[in-house]
């Protein structure tokens, strides 16, 4: 790792993992009145912000190193959100509104009609049941999402934007089809009042600290798959398709098959982000998997700086962590602050935060040519 | 169906004569009347009657009059506004609350009987807060026959539409009496669609006639028709005479079949016609996104928002409109045709801004002109959301946008069939423009290679910069069409953006044809699957099915062909 990571992301890299996964639960562990107590709120929220870091270095894998712009990598996310969701929902059990096994919107909308033989609950959702079930569905649904459409996608050659604009149709249609109540997701409400989590209280502080550090694990682990991924032989591979895909081609690789691979690889990424995102946020509904939501991600990594793999984290955690202070203080600007960020970063700072330093020195140096 | 009122008075009457004989004597005085102020002491004793046979009776024969006050009071007091005051000497008097309140909120009554302020003893003008009201109370059974009197007062009603409903509501009621008010108003009758409709409510009735002859005519005259309102009762027939009269029944069948075969025709148009309207709708739509995206390779995320801009300049256009000829002036109908050049020039000269200040930077990184224009998107939408609020606001759409003709028993509103015909034209035009003037055949030499162009002195900057605010501008005019079928939000560029990409992909980058057919298709489709999925899951399926069929031509219908490896 030491040789191709530079030291100074080294460095902060390291602070960062140590101060989540160490020096947060700590401070939480302090009496409220102490004045270094972090809110149980706020552990939650630094959750959700490494959830989503997950999430940003999924995109960054497809489209920092193989060049594949995917506008549908919150559809992922979600679906494996709403596998997380599923098992959580039939956890509350008769805790709900409706003192019912059934999860309340299946009373609500009478499903026992639709489901007699099952008292109601669909099919599908018994599996759910069962933890591992669901762990594994986590990384199973978005994999086969991504491996039939990247089949179809790649097997045709629909590569650049027009890739991006179908990823973007895909995740519309989905996002339609979970805003439909008759498909057994809870439509438009999605899934939420979840209560405990493999027998945790999900309200107690101690769960709380147990996610962020499960987080902050699984992003360390994310960082070091694809760090590895791309500093091996098929991360070559990978950069040289996106630099020039017919040049591979011609000297015989199946970029169709790399492609394929590293997409499915970022669709399980994604996944295994949203299921852990889906106990701390409390919910997951298909807003989740809105256009804009996926679109949103690209930001993180267009502002952290894509083609590196610490770019997509700071991305992700500052922009989420503007966007948490923005709307809580000046709603109505933070639209124009997410859109200036991103016109000002394609336009002036292509390589993101973490490559101003790089552009500052590339400036000094055209000022002062060194005196040969 | 209804409460056949007239037969209920007539089995009533002997009952009705013993006891209640004086308010009956009025009723049959009133009968003659005609001046406007014994009609409103018919509805004056019809409100205030204790008796609500009577009553019944008194709105049956109310129903003849063709004074506008009868419909005005009946139509009120349906809805409980008509209201009693007592006088001391326990006479009564029925009123209206007046339109004007006082400072104190309170109103001043207006009698039925004259039209003149309710006034008590002392002759001084009687004021009510609204708590003071008491409503004339109305049945059920009364508001039935309130109803039924203003549903054949509706056939003298001046607007054709009113008459032409009013005559197919009281023919399916299929009853006789009804018959001879038909056949006087079919007399005078000019409307043509009227006419229809009480030739068909008369042959309606005609077939529970007891005379087969009849019935056999109302057939024929059905089966003419084609009356699509008529198809129950023809149905009922077929079945009802199956025994008895089977060369009736015979004849029922054949007529049921031609009006079912009628239904299926008119169906079929109908669906073509809405396909091809929202076909137009995303033509209109992605016409400038083919020109950007498919001439010029920008991905132009804020397209949508150019569409948003456009329908809000026809917004302000019309309200300038308002402001300068006040509502209801016959100068106002014509502010849409202002509104389409205003839009055209409002959504082309920020597309023009947009081009020299981001999108010229972009040209060489495809991807990245998508992440900024989707920037510029976020900004616009959050701009009109500061200036017009987050809440849709109201087009009003002309006079000769509004409305409907009627074609084969296919409704074809009237701003539809503008939206067609603003696809063709703007079709042509956009051809025109790229294929018979200098800047078309700039823009088309840019596009096959730009270097070389430039080499050639086409002044590529430009031509970028007018295609740009050209394919915006065209953008802003489909934002002016739309306002007239749909709402007008902040969010209104989101929804169609996706759509417009579709159509542009779908088509093949670069040609207008390949997006004519494209947009024609989908909106077809659509519509063809939407009576059977749903609309939801009909546009799951139209987005799978494009997926699906890039599959067999990745580069759209009409791939422009070349020998490029990149092409």
């Amino acid at each position: 790792m030491k040789r191709t990571l530079p030291k100074a992301q080294l460095v902060g890299l390291t602070i960062g993992f140590f101060f989540v996964l160490v020096v947060m639960p700590l401070l939480n562990l302090l009496p409220a009145t102490h004045p270094l107590y972090i809110s149980t709120f706020t552990l939650s929220l630094y959750g959700k912000y490494l959830c989503y870091a997950i999430l940003a270095l999924s995109v960054d894998l497809l489209w920092g190193y193989t060049g594949l712009l995917s506008l549908g990598q919150c559809l992922f996310f979600s679906l494996g959100g709403y596998a997380m969701g599923m098992y959580l929902m039939l956890k509350i059990g008769t805790r709900g509104q409706y003192h019912t096994e059934l999860p309340d919107f299946m009373v609500f909308l009478e499903f026992a009609k639709r489901f007699p033989e099952t008292g109601g609950l669909p099919p599908h959702w018994i599996p759910f049941r069962n933890f591992p079930f669901a762990a594994a569905a986590v990384i199973v649904v978005p994999a086969l999402v991504a491996l039939i459409f990247g089949v179809l996608a790649f097997r045709s050659r629909i590569k650049g934007v027009y890739f991006s604009i179908l990823t973007q149709a895909l995740t519309y249609a989905a996002c339609l089809m979970f805003f439909r109540n008759d498909f057994t997701f809870g439509g438009n409400n999605g899934l939420t009042d979840f209560k405990d989590i493999l027998g945790f209280d999900l309200n107690s502080a101690a769960t709380r600290r147990g996610l962020l550090i499960a987080t902050g694990l699984l992003l360390l682990a994310t960082f070091w798959v694809c760090h590895w991924l791309t500093t091996t032989r098929f991360g070559k591979i990978q950069r040289a398709i996106r630099d020039s895909e017919n040049r591979v081609l011609f000297s015989g690789y199946a970029t169709e098959n790399f492609k394929l691979f590293i997409f499915v690889v970022s669709a399980v990424i994604a996944g295994l982000g949203g299921a852990l995102f889906v106990p701390q946020a409390g919910i997951i509904n298909p807003s989740e998997m809105a256009t804009d939501k996926s679109l949103e991600a690209v930001v993180w990594v267009a502002v952290g700086g894509r083609g590196t793999l610490v770019g997509p984290i700071i991305g992700a955690v500052v922009v989420n962590w503007l966007k948490s202070v923005a709307t809580h203080s000046a709603p109505e600007y933070w639209l124009y602050i997410l859109g200036g960020l991103f016109i000002v970063m394609t336009l002036f700072f292509p390589k993101g935060l973490i490559g101003i330093p790089g552009q500052y020195r590339a400036w000094r140096q055209r000022r002062n040519p060194p005196a040969s | 169906m209804t409460r056949c009122l007239s037969e209920i008075l007539k089995r009533s009457q002997p009952w009705l004569r013993a006891r209640f004989l004086p308010s009956l004597t009025v009723a049959l005085l009133t009968t003659l009347a005609t001046r406007a102020d014994e009609v409103r002491i018919q509805l004056v004793s019809a409100i205030t009657n204790e008796n609500a046979k009577a009553q019944v009776a008194l709105i049956d024969q109310l129903s003849t009059s063709t004074n506008s006050i009868v419909a005005q009071t009946l139509t009120t007091w349906r809805q409980g506004g008509v209201y009693i005051y007592e006088f001391s000497d326990d006479k009564k008097t029925p009123f209206f609350a007046d339109t004007v309140t006082d400072a104190d909120g309170k109103v001043r009554g207006i009698q039925i009987s004259n039209g003149e302020p309710v006034r008590d003893a002392s002759g001084q003008v009687v004021l009510f807060a609204p708590s003071e009201l008491t409503a004339a109370d109305t049945t059920s059974g009364l508001r039935k026959a309130i109803k039924t009197s203003l549903d054949i007062l509706a056939l003298s009603n001046p607007n054709p539409n009113v008459r032409r409903d009013s005559a197919a509501k009281l023919g399916l009621e299929q009853n006789p009496v009804y018959l001879n008010g038909f056949r006087a108003h079919l007399e005078s009758e000019k409307n043509p669609e009227v006419r229809k409709a009480l030739q068909e409510a008369i042959a309606i009735t005609d077939l529970v006639s007891s005379e087969k002859s009849i019935q056999l005519t109302a057939l024929k005259t059905l089966d003419d028709l084609r009356s699509v309102m008529g198809l129950d009762a023809v149905m009922k027939l077929e079945t009802a005479s199956k025994e008895k009269i089977p060369e009736l029944s015979a004849e029922a069948a054949i007529a049921r079949r031609h009006i079912q075969q009628h239904i299926a025709f008119s169906n079929f148009l109908g669906t073509l016609f809405r396909g091809l309207s929202l076909g137009s709708v995303l033509l209109i739509a992605a016409i400038g996104l083919a020109i950007t995206f498919g001439l010029m390779g920008i991905i132009n995320m804020a397209h949508g928002e150019m569409i948003m801009i456009g329908a809000y300049s026809a917004y302000v256009m019309q309200n300038i409109f308002l402001k300068a000829f006040g509502p209801g002036a016959a100068a106002f109908n014509w502010y849409f045709v202002a509104a389409l050049p205003f839009s055209f020039l409002t959504a082309g000269l920020i597309g023009m801004l947009l081009e020299r200040s981001v999108i010229r930077f972009l040209y060489k990184r495809p991807l990245e002109s998508l992440l900024a224009t989707w920037g510029v998107s976020l900004v616009l939408q959050q701009t009109m959301r500061v200036i017009f609020g987050a809440a849709n606001v109201q087009v009003d759409s002309p006079a000769w946008l509004s409305g409907n003709v009627n074609y084969q028993d296919v409704v074809l509103a009237y701003n539809r069939i503008f939206v067609v015909v603003f696809a063709v034209g703007i079709v042509l035009f956009t051809w025109l423009l790229l294929t018979k003037t200098s800047l078309g055949l700039q823009v088309r030499a840019l596009m096959q290679n730009r270097q070389m162009a430039a080499c050639m002195g086409v002044r590529a900057d430009r031509v970028n910069m007018a295609t740009f605010a050209f394919g915006s501008g065209l953008a802003g005019m489909a934002g002016a069409c739309l306002s007239q079928i749909g709402n007008i939000g902040p969010s209104l560029g989101q929804s169609h953006i996706v759509d417009c990409f579709m159509v542009v992909v779908l088509g093949g980058v670069g040609n207008l044809q390949g997006t004519v057919s494209a947009a024609l298709g989908i909106g077809v489709t659509d519509q063809v699957l939407q009576p059977h999925l749903g609309a939801v899951m009909g546009k799951i399926t139209v987005l799978t099915a494009i997926i699906l069929f890039l599959q067999w031509r990745p580069a759209g219908i009409f791939a422009t062909r070349g020998r490029g490896l990149e092409g």
